[in-house]
């Protein structure tokens, strides 16, 4: 399917011809958005200011997008270099994510020709904001460079690109750093607000909560895309990048189960410190339960029973469950539980042009992801660059 | 008390990045800050107000915002809950009178000009500022219109021109700054046919609610809301009615809003400090781990090639040994054999000598 597309043979897959359709539409709603404002075509209110491009495509975008820091930490620091075929893809969805969810910004903000202005204009650094907008920025541009090498390669620029790949433990460090940065502030947003989120997903932790459940959500994306990858791009792939496959499946399921642990541990903490167990019996209560059993406790035993038995089909599916669960956590803390005490008649559901935006993001990173992988050495190592660690 | 002594360094706007995270976060003082001395504030008495919309009037035309879609004459707004909105900074309710149903509440409804507000804590373009006069001021010219000020602030004031594609702002009363400064009343104020708005520096504004709540025990709860909401703010409400009940929260709590963000605003520059230490020690450990690995290996490896090349040349210098031994034997075995042999035809030579 895909070696058609690039040589031009049959344009009119079906694929195509819906991504099309979706890039149509996303460009009328574009300009609908730009002249007449966001009032036409979102559901915002003046109780509800931040809907699902706050909460789905910044809030979820950035957490699926944590695949590339915690992948380059894994192969880089903590030295698993039987892992090192699962960087380039994981950089590589990681930079498309962040640059996706700064485009999708472009249409939530006001002004968004003004977004420079917190750091050139005049900086507000008591700002949760500050520090999410500083360090996406600063962690876009470093996962540009990361990524850089791969389309270096592809132009025949080596000296450039031996000169990037110098760089490569002062970047990792450097997006480590930012990504514990952001992860956890874009929880910490929401810590000015305890009078509007609800107490079960309102804590002092919410950081920390954030933080972890991104480090989940970055192994369980890097195994989703390569699920996705083996089925489309299995053509493009060198022996070295399936044969350490299954090693890196089991690797990285065996890390996300034990990290859902903790985190599962943590919540519960949080729960208890707060005392807040009497919610538990209210309607906010079972859907919580549901995030936290269904969406953290359970996938955390499947992907233990996935490794014992060395069931990838299943750490597959669980991959998926648990990105699942991290959306419906960042979705309940931004919309489901926020404003949780208003009358349902001002609680916020988005409109069908709002979710036609955050498609059509999406569908402009899936295409940009297809046209990188199916030029650059992204699933295959250069033949002319081999393995330099 | 002197101005750098305080809490809210950020958005006085004064201090740099380093200074504003230091003060806020490092919690080194336990200073409680009870608002600039001498800056203004309103008190509502709601037990004097009567709806007649007469305040909402007078700061549509002092603020120079867009005519209301019905008259401010029409009374009719008042049979639904409302609240500020991009083209009305304050808005006054109806709520019904449990005590006594014939007399409903009237409660007017503004930006409340928080000492610590949560607004200008959650703006990452110090777009809003307490002035040391009492208002809370913002600046469009800088607004980005990410809208967290809306999120942040805990009574639901600023709005937004969600229709104004070019230049959005966010709207909420800014209790008349210029004509404070002026010296002139906020517009409300000097609506007001009931006097139920006082305007005068707080710490008196708070003494007049004093007063009244003392002098009329029967008539007022003892709550000045808005003396430690959220910090306390600067407008003041007395009511006859439980706050809960018309419209105003009770469970805000008395913590400013720059203190819910300023524990994890505290993490930043130790995430900063001590992650790339913490990385590159786990880095060094591996690096250490695969060398001692890769020499052990070695070792190993020289250890069995040895080994194995010892017991090559046992066996080599066994087989040479055996195999000397054996061509000895083969040797001797053979000797002994012609021996024999030359033996047996000496004989067998002899015999045919006899025999002829």
């Amino acid at each position: 399917m895909t070696r058609n597309t690039s040589t031009n043979h049959s344009l009119l897959t079906p694929f195509n011809l819906v991504a099309g359709a979706i890039l149509i539409i996303g460009a009328g709603i574009t300009v609908l958005r730009f002249t007449r404002g966001l009032g036409a075509v979102t559901h915002l209110s003046n109780d509800n200011p931040w809907g699902i491009w706050i909460g789905f495509d910044l809030l979820c975008g950035v957490a699926l997008a944590a695949g590339g820091y915690v992948t380059s930490a894994a192969v880089y620091i903590f030295g698993m270099k039987r892992y090192h075929s699962a960087v380039r893809p994981a950089i590589l969805t990681g930079f498309l994510g962040y640059a996706m969810v700064v485009l999708a910004l472009n249409y939530d903000v006001g002004r968004p020709w003004r977004l420079p202005y917190p750091f050139v204009v005049q900086q507000g650094t008591t700002s949760l904001l500050f520090e999410v907008g500083a360090c996406v920025a600063l962690y876009l541009t470093v996962l540009f460079i990361e990524f850089s090498p791969a389309a270096l390669e592809w132009l025949g620029l080596k000296r450039a690109r031996n000169l990037v790949t110098r760089l490569t433990m002062l970047l990792t460090i450097f997006g480590v750093v930012l990504s514990t940065l952001h992860q956890s502030s874009l929880g910490a947003l929401y810590l000015i607000a305890p009078s509007k989120l609800h107490p079960l997903w309102y804590s002092p932790y919410l950081p920390v909560y954030f933080f972890v459940s991104s480090i989940v959500a970055g192994l369980s994306m890097v195994l989703f895309e390569s699920t996705l990858a083996h089925h489309y791009f299995g053509d493009r792939m060198d022996a070295a990048h399936i044969e350490e496959n299954t090693g890196v499946t089991l690797g990285f399921a065996k890390a996300a189960s034990l990290v859902l642990a903790g985190y599962f541990t943590i919540k519960v903490i949080g729960l208890a410190m707060d005392d807040n167990w009497r919610y538990l019996t209210t309607g906010y209560g079972v859907w919580f339960l549901v995030e936290l059993l269904g969406f953290v406790a359970f996938p955390c035993f499947l992907y233990a029973v996935g490794v014992r038995d060395k069931n990838i089909r299943l750490i597959r599916w669980t991959a998926v469950l648990t990105v699942v669960g991290i959306m419906l956590n960042r979705l309940n803390v931004s919309l489901i539980a926020f404003n949780w005490q208003l009358p349902s008649s001002e609680r916020y559901f988005p409109s069908w042009m709002e979710i036609m935006i955050s498609v059509f993001v999406v569908t402009i990173g899936i295409l940009i992801y297809r046209f990188i992988v199916t030029r650059m050495p992204i699933l295959y190592e250069h033949p002319d660059y081999p393995s330099s660690h | 008390m002197s101005l750098t002594r305080r809490k809210f360094l950020g958005w006085v706007g004064a201090a740099g990045a380093g200074a504003v995270i230091g003060k806020n976060a490092s919690a080194s003082t336990t200073e409680h800050f009870k608002g600039y001395p001498n800056s203004f504030a309103v008190l509502h008495d709601i037990t004097l107000c009567v709806g007649c919309r007469s305040c909402e009037a007078a700061c549509n035309k002092v603020n120079e915002l867009p005519p209301p879609d019905r008259p401010f004459t029409d009374l009719s707004v008042l049979n639904e809950r409302r609240r500020t909105t991009a083209k009305a900074y304050t808005v006054v309710n109806r709520f019904q009178n449990r005590k006594s149903p014939q007399h409903p509440v009237f409660a007017k409804k503004q930006c409340n000009h928080c000492l610590e507000p949560a607004c200008a804590s959650a703006c990452f373009v110090r777009a809003f500022r307490k002035t040391p006069e009492g208002p809370v001021v913002y600046d469009p010219s800088v607004c980005v219109g990410c809208r967290y000020c809306m999120v942040a602030c805990p009574f639901g004031i600023p709005a937004y021109e969600y229709d104004n594609a070019f230049s959005p702002k966010v709207m909420k009363c800014t209790m008349c700054y210029p004509r404070v400064m002026k010296g002139q009343l906020p517009g409300c104020v000097e609506a007001c046919p009931r006097e139920a708005l006082t305007f005068g520096k707080r710490k008196d504004v708070l003494e007049i609610a004093r007063q009244r709540i003392h002098d009329n025990p029967g008539r007022y709860l003892n709550h000045i809301y808005g003396e430690t909401e959220m910090g306390g703010a600067s407008w003041l409400y007395i009511s006859g009615a439980p706050y809960q009940e018309i419209g105003m929260r009770e469970d805000l709590g008395v913590t400013p809003a720059p203190e819910l963000t300023s524990g994890a605003l505290s993490v930043v520059p130790m995430v900063v400090g001590l992650w790339p230490v913490l990385l590159t020690g786990i880095y060094a450990i591996t690096q250490r781990k695969e060398k001692v690995a890769a020499e052990e290996k070695a070792a190993a490896v020289a250890e069995a090639v040895e080994k194995s090349e010892s017991s090559a040349r046992q066996a080599l210098s066994d087989a040479l040994n055996k195999a000397h031994k054996e061509a000895l034997k083969e040797k001797d075995a053979a000797v002994q054999q012609a021996v024999k042999k030359a033996l047996a035809e000496a004989a067998s030579s002899k015999a045919e000598e006899a025999a002829h």
